[in-house]
């Protein structure tokens, strides 16, 4: 028998900080997650975290502003604010739990530049503060003795009577499937990159969180809204943190050129993420790359200083392409890379559900809107993961016991026996592979009506083959073979909604860019678009829009 | 080896265990995949659990060496397969020998039970133990003092150390190359302080520094550049610079000067004694059969100590270094 006041499913940065807040309660908090903490995706997160110091002269509405405006209006204002306000104190923290942030002169912390805003206010460690900030946490995790499931895989949320009361989860390690009881669930699970081929995010990206709370009922919205990071290894796809830029690096293209003077020649290679983006792929687009990509050059910096701020970003480009940064530019190319979109909450950490919380990737508050700056989504995590822990105690001092159903746990084991027992069929890899292909080609940096459209015809066919797959391993014991196979049922049902949502938003915003609407039309959509799970409407999604919280800063045009 | 310039062939030989069958079932068995000339050996091993085999199981995640869950063992050492690119260990095709890590419990194929690793780094309580915590602000500490501690901080646990460690394989006591790493990263930490306990605990504990045969493989095998033995060496001198020297350890080290400043040579049947302590008869019985056995082999070490015919040298070498002190 297993029950937990509030579990937490993910043990990534908003899940762990989610954790540590609810122990300091007397409530009994668990974590529950498919990989080891220290393997969960938030460690892949390089350049730093942003935060406004208000007690060295920045000012949290600036950062506030920059966050909106790189969002492209779509932000909500009280989120934001909300954000900002509490992002000095929240980067303070970590620094308190033992993070060794990159310090200044004075021995205080020090920042570099980052992406969409003027003022230096990114704290950093080299290029692994995701990883610095996870180990810090998860070393806080040990020292609190939190209970953590580790390698448990999560099936399905139990709602009972309206309201969230446990999950249904897998032990990987065994193979048996239990009830875990929780008065309050937050889901922390991440993103859901995988969905998109090829993508920088680890294979365990698949979207897990968004798709059981969408399948519970809640909408995951502006979906549509994925994020192509500018500087991603040609071939590879693998990550170079926009701390190159921040720190000085230039973009080339074939001529050697800097062509970010086109576009934004005020913020150049530091636009937002979206803006250059476009900006490469025009370039590659118009015969102005080298080999489909562009050059990222930070040889002017120096030996010492790429290997001193930039370590990792060597490393990397030694070790996977055999290029010495500090002898020759890098070949790099826009590559998909978050999920501005997902599961609606409100600044609290509240779904529609009562008992569900969300925060992190696979929720969105939003503080993203349309395009999210670089270095705000670990402050993301940390700001609304401790706030749903918060609320998340509260509301559980109001409950009752637990619940005594085991009627899901039944459903589900023999959904997953049924799936084991299936005669042989397709691969699970290539349906996923035709999948991700089909929405990277429909739903990319550019997109129009014909484009999108091809994703969903493409989605169609995924959907009549995934009837189709056969798990080929039938053992118990560390099955992945399963864990794949309902993977790929929970990113069908994410690439549903961001192929709906991608299809109603007839404006372009962010990085929702068409090149048949250039424009962004705030008359008619300064809207949210969310969706729902329902098998009566078209393609079995529902789409509804929501209008956008303005507090104080009305939409102006974004020029960089 | 390319099947055409796009592709390559890669054989695999792989350690399989299924703990399914009674007692479980250990078995080799053999895959060959076409993959792009530049990939590395996850790229091969993915490929193979894709369109060849779905029950081969092994873990992995961001496939840009910073997760650190694809550890295992290629060609006998350990290796983070995501960032090792076949052409470097096949440069001519040979067949890839795939294994789990060492020093750690096979849970199914390439997958490796996580608890030994992370009991060994529960041992050095890994965590901050300021002596304040400031109400507001930050800690105060130079941008050095943090830099320094990047080399530990760059350990993505993967485990790879614990795999090759000499010692663990004949003494699953010891803490490891991977905590002691992370105990390191807490000594050197400004804001730590309990810098002095953690050093006398790691001094004292069974299993602690002392134990590590400095035999390098963990500094071979970190795919991070941790370099674990060398912060256990440093752990090693702080201990003792802290007053730890009531142990075997220290009195080996300071055995080991005397007697190769003495006699320009080392005297071993001195060393055994001294390390032990002169007086601590349990550890000196526990000695007594090796000696024997050395005896009847003849390998134990005359009872008198040689001299080396020209010492003087030696001793210019001890001064020089003294002197630089």
């Amino acid at each position: 028998m297993y029950e937990h006041d509030v579990l937490i499913i993910g043990g990534g940065l908003a899940g762990l900080r989610a954790a540590v807040e609810v122990t300091k309660s007397e409530a009994d908090v668990a974590v529950i997650s498919k990989v080891h903490p220290v393997r969960s995706h938030s460690n892949a997160a390089q350049g730093g975290i942003n935060a406004p110091l208000t007690d060295r002269g920045d000012d949290w509405e600036g950062h506030a502003f920059d966050t909106i405006k790189g969002s492209d209006f779509l932000a909500d204002q009280d989120a934001v604010e909300v954000m900002s306000s509490e992002a000095g104190e929240a980067v303070l923290e970590l620094e308190r739990m033992g993070v060794i942030f990159s310090r200044g002169e004075d021995g205080k912390l020090g920042t570099r530049a980052f992406g969409g805003q003027k003022v230096a206010r990114t704290f950093f460690v080299g290029a692994i503060t995701g990883s610095a900030i996870l180990h810090v946490l998860y070393e806080q995790a040990l020292k609190l003795g939190l209970n953590v499931y580790e390698e448990w895989f999560v099936t399905k949320l139990i709602v009972e009577d309206g309201a969230c009361r446990g999950v249904v989860a897998i032990d990987l390690k065994s193979g048996e499937m239990h009830t875990i009881k929780a008065k309050a669930v937050i889901m922390a699970a991440g993103g859901a990159g995988r969905v998109f081929e090829p993508s920088t995010n680890a294979l365990i990206c698949t979207g897990d969180g968004l798709s059981l709370a969408y399948r519970a009922g809640v909408p995951l919205m502006d979906m549509e809204m994925i994020q192509y990071h500018p500087t991603t290894l040609a071939r590879t796809g693998i990550l170079m943190s926009e701390a190159a830029r921040g720190e000085g690096g230039y973009l080339l293209n074939s001529s050697g050129e800097r062509f970010m003077e086109k576009t934004a020649p005020d913020y150049m290679e530091l636009a937002s993420r979206d803006v250059v983006s476009r900006a490469e792929q025009t370039e590659i687009d118009e015969g102005r790359g080298v080999d489909g990509n562009v050059l990222l050059d930070l040889r002017h910096l120096g030996r010492d200083y790429i290997e001193a701020k930039l370590g990792y970003l060597q490393e990397v480009s030694v070790e996977f392409l055999g290029i010495d940064m500090a002898e020759q530019p890098v070949p790099v190319r826009p590559g998909m890379h978050y999920i501005m979109g997902g599961i609606k909450t409100n600044v609290d950490g509240e779904t529609i559900i009562p008992g569900l919380y969300a925060a992190g990737e696979c929720a969105n508050v939003s503080v993203h809107g349309a395009n999210r700056l670089g270095a705000n989504s670990l402050l993301d995590t940390v700001v609304f993961g401790r706030r749903s822990g918060v609320h998340a105690v509260e509301y559980i001092k109001n409950l009752g016991g637990h619940s005594s159903s085991e009627d899901d746990l039944e459903y589900e084991k023999s959904r997953i026996q049924a799936l084991l027992d299936r005669p042989k069929g397709e691969r699970v890899a290539t349906i996923r592979n035709d999948m991700a292909r089909g929405m990277t080609k429909g739903i990319g940096v550019f997109r129009d009506q014909n484009s999108m459209e091809g994703a969903l015809e493409n989605l169609i066919d995924i959907k009549s083959r995934i009837g189709g797959f056969s798990i080929e391993n039938k053992g118990k014991v560390f099955n992945t073979d399963l864990m794949f196979a309902l993977e790929l049922e929970f990113m069908v049902d994410c690439a549903e909604t961001v192929v709906a949502g991608a299809l109603t938003r007839k404006e372009s915003r962010g990085a929702h860019f068409r090149t048949d609407i250039k424009d962004r039309d705030d008359q008619n959509w300064l809207k949210h678009t969310l969706m729902y799970k329902d098998d009566g409407a078209e393609h079995g999604v529902r789409v509804e829009t929501s209008d956008v919280t303005i507090t104080q800063w009305e939409p102006v045009k974004r020029v960089y | 080896m390319a099947a055409n310039s796009e592709t390559m062939k890669v054989n695999l030989k792989i350690k399989r265990f299924d703990p399914a069958e009674s007692g479980g079932k250990t078995w080799w068995q053999e895959y060959e995949v076409d993959i792009h000339p530049d990939s590395t050996v996850l790229d091969s091993l993915i490929e193979v659990r894709e369109q060849n085999d779905g029950t081969l199981a092994l873990r992995c995640a961001c496939r840009a060496s910073i997760c650190g869950s694809c550890g295992m063992k290629v060609n006998g050492s350990a290796k983070l397969v995501c960032k090792t690119r076949v052409v470097d260990v096949a440069p001519h095709g040979e067949k890839l020998i795939i294994e789990p890590m060492g020093n750690q419990h096979v849970v199914r194929d390439l997958v490796v039970s996580l608890d030994t690793f992370f009991d060994q780094i529960n041992r050095v309580e890994p965590y901050l133990q300021p002596s304040f915590v400031p109400e507001k602000g930050e800690y105060t500490a130079s941008n050095e003092s943090m830099e320094n501690l990047l080399t530990s901080m760059n350990c993505i646990m993967c485990g790879c150390c614990v795999s090759d460690c000499t010692v663990l394989e004949v003494d699953a006591n010891f803490i490891g190359p991977a905590a002691l790493a992370k105990a390191w990263r807490f000594t050197e930490d400004p804001r730590d302080a309990k810098r002095s306990e953690r050093l006398e605990k790691l001094n004292n504990e069974d299993g602690g520094i002392w134990d590590c045969t400095r035999c390098m493989k963990c500094v071979e095998v970190c795919p991070k550049g941790v370099a674990p033995m060398d912060r256990i060496m440093e752990l090693r001198e702080d201990a003792i610079m802290a007053g730890n020297t009531n142990t075997s350890g220290y009195h080996h080290t300071e055995s080991f000067y005397k007697s190769v400043k003495k006699n320009g040579r080392l005297d071993e049947t001195r060393l055994a004694i001294d390390s032990a302590g002169w007086t601590n008869i349990p550890r000196l019985l526990d000695l007594a059969p090796i000696g024997l056995a050395a005896m009847r082999r003849g390998k134990l070490p005359p009872v008198l100590p040689h001299k080396a015919e020209d010492n003087q040298k030696v001793k210019d070498l001890y001064k020089r270094v003294e002197d630089e002190d």
